[in-house]
């Protein structure tokens, strides 16, 4: 499903200067890609679908250390591209984890080479285990999740991630393994950051600017031979974005 | 729901991929009334217009084309004395489904094995001692010659306008293919893609170092063709959108863009889609087929009758519904009697990745079957006997694609935070790969058979798979670590990370392999060893023909699409020539 946001006047007309050809915009003073940027949604003004309120810190709170902002190079981070508002329009989606094969019994305890053996729908695996780790810190910091500083998430993430010291089947959830949650959220989070922004993410088409990916150009015969030489062109979008 | 009865048609089709969009084309084309049933969707090319194919996530990630496991999932145990667990989401391989089935989004790599490939168990009588192999081996010959099976090859090439540098015409060793190759009776159809750079860096590397590379013979082909069924295929332009996605430029051989607009046109031809066959009703005495039942969109149960039933699904399903339907003797692993779900094998890869901080290798611009392979290591070119394993692989610089959630980083990144975004920002369009794809024997305890516990949305059984790496696959994989990590130290890049199958590795379900099962319903000259003829003919229902990949009594190192494609224009051969005026078996055992 793609972005689903409301319409307003602002988005009327971004989306009236999208259409114009480039040279256009050019006149207007503004670019394709701010364009683009422009006409996604402010994540401080999204109202998620998905997520309840408290889930929905916990996302902002998580996916901001998975991918932060700053740093050494242009990148940008998960909450500058909207990652969270991909998660959750995802998870909103009713295809989305309808291609599980659910039917028990389930061997929680197989091995990892036997892959996804949980009893969970990935929509069900995020509310269970965001529960329990805001849980889990609340007991050991007195804080939720999202109320910790920088260092305590990046300590609970590595907790969740290596199943260390935070054990869901101690808190009543024998079926689902910390570790295999923070691998769903992982790979939601970076699908976020890196896919097209037709679905939410990737807000601008930052990402793929910082690290060179052409997007949906997708023709390239005059290319191929051209051996090591850096490909000069911005992405595009499959709505037609340009950068 | 409704039950409905159909007309009799003179073929019935089961799978509209590959091997049945063929087998119904050749045969309307004979004159039979032909009526194919596919369990999927429709697939035609306006769903493919630029740019909707462009789309990482939808294609590679969510499997937008994919069959899903909900549908068709099936169990795997490592050995007998397991209880299987489903294959909830697809990991190391992943089934097609709808028109053009995996045909509609494959990589395209279009290769034939070698002379020695189809006939293993020949070489290995004569090249290893006894004793030097494992005892519970299994491995057969194809029930052909390489005389009889070439053409059918050059048949299918020219259907798919087969791109590649020959190597050996007619016995003459030519410079820059293949010097391993069977002889070809005629030229590659098309020249060879075009080199990316890791290609040309790999093919210098690997020649330097005594082997001999020459570029992956591929079905997404370096001109505009027309082949002989008169469709038109249009010159890749290697927009790097290809392993897993339809094609968005006409440009790589699928049932759609080779045979289907054909097809579609002769009005002996009929087609349905979301049409689930669950099973062939046989006649009182087991001998021959009246038809086959199959759930239709609505969800009606329909009968159709036909004079001949081909079975064409993907290999694994092709197999289920042979044992859903008692065609074939089900396969003992311990008494070894019984044909269906015997010699199942699949197949391991690997390889290395090289980073280099000087290099942008523009990896998204490619076709999915661009790269340079080497055969010097497949059976009976080099020293098997000698390393106490049976098998090989090819060895190859294949990049089917550049988009970035695929991207490598290199070891010691960090799998999140501030060192991933910064090593994605700074290594990605920075590596290349050196890959293997090899081998896999057939053994005594490796098979297919029904689950007893785990079943389908009707349920019916799903089929249960028993297997696991042998050692024989694990030694295999040792030797070539060594060669692969010789050619990327002669590569001298920044960095490398190695991937290879350690000895005593588990069969992995989560990460991708490719999706090149095969066996459980193979071709042999035996009816005790094997479940078909030469001519994909049941030996035991002899108006039932099954091609596809279930047919390879092992695996061998090459792509199976080609075989698959050669095997089937055979077998339709042979109902034209000879079944059609003597119905019956066409070998007599």
């Amino acid at each position: 499903m793609l972005l689903e946001k409301p319409t307003t006047r602002r988005k009327f007309l971004l989306g009236a200067l999208l259409a114009l050809p480039v040279s256009d915009l050019l006149l207007k003073g503004v670019t394709a890609a701010q364009a683009a940027e422009m006409a996604a949604p402010e994540l401080a003004d999204y109202k998620p679908i998905f997520f309840s309120a408290s889930e929905w810190q916990f996302i902002l709170a998580a996916t901001d250390r998975l991918i932060p902002a700053g740093g050494s190079g242009k990148a940008p981070g998960a909450l500058e591209t909207n990652v969270p508002i991909f998660i959750d329009q995802q998870l909103h989606t009713p295809e989305f984890g309808a291609e599980i094969y659910l039917q028990g019994p389930f061997d929680v305890h197989a091995p990892a080479t036997m892959g996804y053996q949980i009893p969970f729908t990935p929509q069900q695996m995020y509310r269970t285990a965001i529960k329990l780790v805001d849980q889990w810190t609340q007991t050991t910091y007195q804080k939720a999740f999202h109320e910790l500083s920088t260092e305590e998430k990046d300590a609970v993430l590595t907790r969740i991630n290596k199943n260390d010291g935070l054990d869901f089947a101690a808190l009543g959830e024998p079926a689902l393994k910390a570790s295999q949650f923070f691998s769903q959220l992982l790979a939601d989070t970076k699908h976020g950051y890196l896919a097209d922004p037709m679905y939410g993410g990737n807000k601008g088409m930052k990402a793929w600017i910082a690290i060179g990916f052409p997007g949906a150009r997708a023709s390239f015969t005059e290319w191929v031979k051209q051996h090591n030489v850096p490909y000069p062109l911005g992405p595009v979008s499959l709505l037609g974005q340009r950068a | 729901m409704a039950q409905i009865t159909k007309k009799e048609v003179d073929v019935v089709v089961c799978g509209l991929g590959w091997a049945g969009s063929l087998m119904s084309i050749e045969l309307a084309l004979a004159g039979l009334e032909v009526r194919a049933l596919e369990r999927g969707g429709e697939r035609d090319y306006p769903d493919f217009a630029y740019p909707k194919p462009a789309d990482e996530y939808a294609y590679n990630v969510r499997n937008k084309v994919f069959a899903t496991p909900k549908e068709v999932a099936v169990t795997v145990r490592y050995n007998m004395d397991q209880t299987a667990l489903p294959t909830r989401k697809w990991g190391a391989f992943a089934p097609g489904t709808g028109v053009g089935g995996a045909g509609m989004h494959w990589t395209a790599v279009l290769i034939r094995p070698t002379p020695t490939d189809i006939k293993l168990k020949t070489y290995v009588d004569q090249a290893y001692k006894p004793g030097i192999l494992q005892d519970d081996m299994r491995v057969m010959d194809f029930p052909f010659s390489w005389e009889e099976i070439e053409p059918y090859f050059y048949k299918f090439e020219l259907i798919c306008g087969q791109s590649g540098t020959t190597g050996n015409l007619r016995g003459q060793i030519l410079e820059g293919g293949d010097p391993f190759e069977g002889p070809r009776s005629e030229p590659y159809p098309l020249p060879a893609l075009d080199d990316t750079l890791n290609n040309v860096m790999f093919k210098e590397a690997a020649k330097k170092l005594g082997y001999h590379p020459f570029p992956n013979p591929s079905a997404c082909v370096s001109r505009a063709w027309k082949n002989p069924y008169g469709n038109q295929i249009a010159p890749c332009n290697y927009c790097g959108y290809c392993s897993k996605y339809p094609c968005l430029n006409y440009s790589k051989a699928s049932p759609q863009t080779a045979v289907m607009d054909a097809l579609k046109r002769l009005p002996n031809f009929s087609y349905e889609v979301n049409a689930e066959v669950v099973k062939v009703v046989l006649h009182e005495d087991g001998k021959t087929a009246k038809g086959v039942i199959y759930y239709d969109v609505d969800g009606n149960e329909v009968f159709q009758p036909a004079k001949i039933v081909v079975l064409s699904s993907f290999q694994l399903y092709n197999v289920r519904l042979m044992l859903l339907s008692g065609i074939g003797k089900p396969y003992n692993p311990i008494t070894e009697e019984g044909v269906v779900g015997r010699n199942y094998a699949f197949l391991s890869n690997g390889g290395a990745t090289l980073f280099f901080k000087d290099k942008n290798f523009n990896s998204y611009a490619t076709a999915g079957a661009t790269g340079q392979m080497f055969n010097d290591i497949s059976p009976g070119n080099f020293d098997g006997p000698g390393l106490g394993f049976l098998g090989g692989a090819k060895i190859h610089s294949s990049q089917a694609t550049g988009t970035p959630m695929a991207a490598a980083l290199p070891k010691g990144t960090p799998a999140w935070g501030m060192g991933y975004k910064e090593g994605l920002e700074q290594w990605y369009n920075h590596s290349m790969k050196i890959s293997i794809t090899t081998t896999c024997q057939s053994y005594r305890d490796i098979y297919l058979d029904l689950d007893p516990h785990y079943t389908d949305h009707r349920g019916n059984p799903l089929l249960r798979m028993t297997f696991n790496w042998k050692e024989n696959e694990l030694k295999l994989q040792q030797h070539l670590k060594g060669i692969v990590g010789d050619i990327a130290k002669e590569l001298n890049p920044d960095s490398m990370s190695m991937s290879f199958l350690p000895m005593g590795a588990d069969f992995d379900i989560t990460k991708y392999v490719s999706t090149h099962n095969v066996g459980g319903a193979v071709m042999g000259d035996n009816p005790k060893t094997s479940a078909l003829n030469k001519y994909l003919q049941s030996w035991d229902v002899h108006n039932v023909f099954v091609p596809g990949g279930n047919a390879f009594p092992q695996n061998f190192q090459a792509n199976p699409t080609d075989t698959i494609g050669a095997i089937t224009l055979m077998a339709a051969q042979a109902i034209k020539e000879q079944y059609l005026k003597n119905p019956g078996p066409l070998v007599q055992a």
